[in-house]
């Protein structure tokens, strides 16, 4: 760090490096959380439901109501609830959005493009993404408000209980792997074989199905995402720990939200779906081709999430503890052992 | 004396680190108090990345997120979760308190300060994930498993302490 | 880096902790003060470990971690029956047995 960093190919002094390590997750995440706001939950969702809402400012499908929006909620007042703590109101939105941009920090889009290829790498990310929790429940309890406690409660009580078989279903990834570090992770992906064949590599979703299924359940719950919405559920805690925010201080968690939503599908492509790697192609090309693809994989992912999230019901409080502590659990540990035994028996 | 790099990110991270462990112990609000221990908590793993320690540093912040969150939600349950302090949750003992404390630090510094002076170090790599990784499943398997027991008697235990019938 | 930085950061947190024991009168405050006991505890120990080369120091600081995580539970779990027996939880409440 100390000395020139060569990055893709050009000397830079260190300071440079360190702003631009920076800056690139700083840019990335409200660049995700827009791409999956806009064309999961605006363009998709309203498609789907049938129910278009405005499709005319800026020409195609409306886009630039976005834009629009986004003005409108900078334009707004900074209320505080009265009786709210004023500064730990003001930096619940940050708690959260901080969570979000460590996550991006090492998730790999090309050979050479990580902001820093930790070698215990995806154990980082699931410990920087519990953070949130803590922010969600600074927003819960600063608000002075019975609705906005009980919907940081539930929430922390569902964060809890989901991290398990989150971090569980990783870990069969990490034992096939043979590593955490998600740079590894790729690799191990890009150059496997299956049954002797190399060409696809071996992308650990055809293994690792089942980890696969449990993250996917595990991480909806994690982003608050339907059928798992109870925190913020409108008719039954009228919004949760989001009801006394509005303005800039809600855009902040709608960009925590969605940004959070892009990082674990980018998670869960880099795991499970070979990340940046695409089969048959090699070596440098992959930097400028690594980031389209990695980008393509994560619409696929996000776009089954979303699939869901406006296709089921909402569950209820006792049957989302039921199903992490009584089914996701047990399978995911069951995955473990199976996967630990054919590891060492292949 | 020059000052490297991770000579002042130490400084920095201590100060807050100072600042934040005195808030824990005199603020009366037990949410602020919590806010504080994630700080310390929080610089706490930063000092450990600055002793080359990053697979503690990521276990600290993996499992103290969890514990301060339901340290959180106790100090929400036994203060009814009131906004603003409502009454003083420091004792009489205070300069009692005072007093232990300063002179403890005193002897620790002095201890300290006596033995390892001039005692400069450059982190090595017994802190890589791969080192500890082959210690603890070789020389220390016993420890671990009987950690393993522990942590299973500890939460039949707190489960037996704390259910109602 | 001196050895000395840490050492004393570590002994500095070690000895609010103390102070936080002896002055807190509510449960949970007392537990946070115990808390950063540990953290000044684990702080020594890492710093011997880099200083030595040592593993064992960060392996004695995972086994610290593990026995707060239990230590927290149990602690807690002892909140509960006080809270739910008195109504109160605070330490200089419970007074039962005083004469």
């Amino acid at each position: 760090m100390m000395s020139g960093d060569l990055v893709l190919g050009v000397d830079l002094p260190w300071g440079l490096v360190l702003l631009i390590k920076g800056l690139i997750p700083l840019a990335l995440v409200p660049a995700g959380a827009l791409i999956f706001g806009y064309v999961f939950l605006m363009k998709m969702l309203s498609h789907m439901q049938s129910r278009l809402g405005p499709m005319e400012s800026g020409g195609f499908h409306g886009w630039f109501q976005l834009v629009g929006d986004g003005i409108k909620f900078i334009q707004k007042e900074d209320v505080f609830p009265d009786g709210a703590d004023k500064r730990v109101f003001a930096l619940a939105p940050l708690m959260v959005l901080m969570s979000t941009f460590l996550m991006y920090v090492v998730i790999p889009a090309g050979p050479d493009l990580v902001v820093e290829d930790l070698n215990v790498g995806i154990f980082y990310a699931l410990a920087v993404s519990s953070l949130s929790t803590i922010g969600v429940l600074m927003a819960g309890w600063a608000s002075a408000n019975k609705y906005a406690l009980l919907g940081a409660l539930r929430s922390v009580g569902q964060l809890i209980a989901y991290e398990l078989p989150l971090v569980l279903a990783v870990v069969g990834v990490v034992i096939q792997a043979g590593t955490m570090s998600l740079q590894g992770i790729v690799l191990a992906q890009a150059d496997g074989e299956i049954f002797g064949v190399g060409a696809l590599g071996n992308p650990f979703i055809l293994s690792q199905i089942i980890g696969f299924t449990v993250f996917m359940t595990a991480a909806q719950a994690e982003l608050v995402q339907t059928p798992f919405d109870m925190p913020v559920a409108e008719s039954e805690v009228v919004g949760g720990y989001l009801v006394e925010y509005t303005g800039f201080r809600f855009l902040l968690f709608f960009l925590g939200e969605f940004g959070t939503a892009f990082a674990y599908s980018g998670l869960a492509a880099t795991l499970f779906l070979g990340g940046w790697s695409l089969p048959g192609v090699d070596g440098d090309i992959m930097n400028w081709l690594g980031p389209l693809v990695l980008f393509a994989k994560v619409m696929l992912v996000g776009f089954v999430m979303f699939w869901v999230r406006f296709t089921y019901p909402r569950l209820r409080e006792d049957q989302l503890q039921t199903l992490a502590w009584k089914y996701l659990i047990p399978i995911a540990l069951v995955n473990i052992a199976v996967t630990g035994v054919l590891k060492v028996v292949f | 004396m020059n000052l490297s790099p991770h000579d002042v990110a130490f400084g920095i991270i201590a100060a807050g680190m100072v600042i934040a462990a005195i808030g824990v112990v005199t603020t009366d609000n037990v949410m602020h108090a919590a806010l504080f221990l994630v700080m310390v908590m929080a610089g706490s793993a930063a000092q450990y990345l600055l002793l080359a320690a990053e697979f503690v540093a990521w276990v600290q912040v993996i499992v103290y997120i969890g514990a301060v969150v339901i340290l959180f939600l106790f100090g929400i349950m036994v203060t009814r979760a009131p906004m603003r302090a409502t009454a003083s949750q420091t004792n009489s003992q205070r300069f009692v308190g005072a007093i232990t404390a300063l002179g403890l630090f005193g002897l620790f510094a002095a201890i300290v300060v006596d033995a390892y002076e001039h005692t400069r170090f450059v982190p090595g790599d017994a802190g890589t994930t791969q080192a500890i990784s082959s210690e603890l499943f070789t020389d220390f398997i016993v420890p671990f498993e009987l950690i393993s027991l522990l942590l299973l008697g500890a939460l039949v235990g707190a489960v037996a302490l704390a259910r109602k019938d | 880096m001196q050895i000395i930085q840490f050492l004393i950061l570590a002994a500095f947190l070690f000895c609010v902790g103390v102070y936080g024991v002896i002055v807190r009168k509510n449960s949970v405050l007392v537990l946070m003060s115990i808390e950063l006991m540990l953290a000044g505890v684990n702080l020594n120990f890492l710093a011997f470990s880099a200083m030595l080369n040592d593993t064992a120091g960060q392996i004695f600081a995972l086994f610290v971690i593990a026995i707060a995580a239990a230590e927290v539970g149990v602690g807690l779990a002892l909140v509960i029956l006080i809270f739910r027996g008195f109504g109160v939880s605070d330490f200089n409440e419970l007074d039962e047995m005083k004469g």
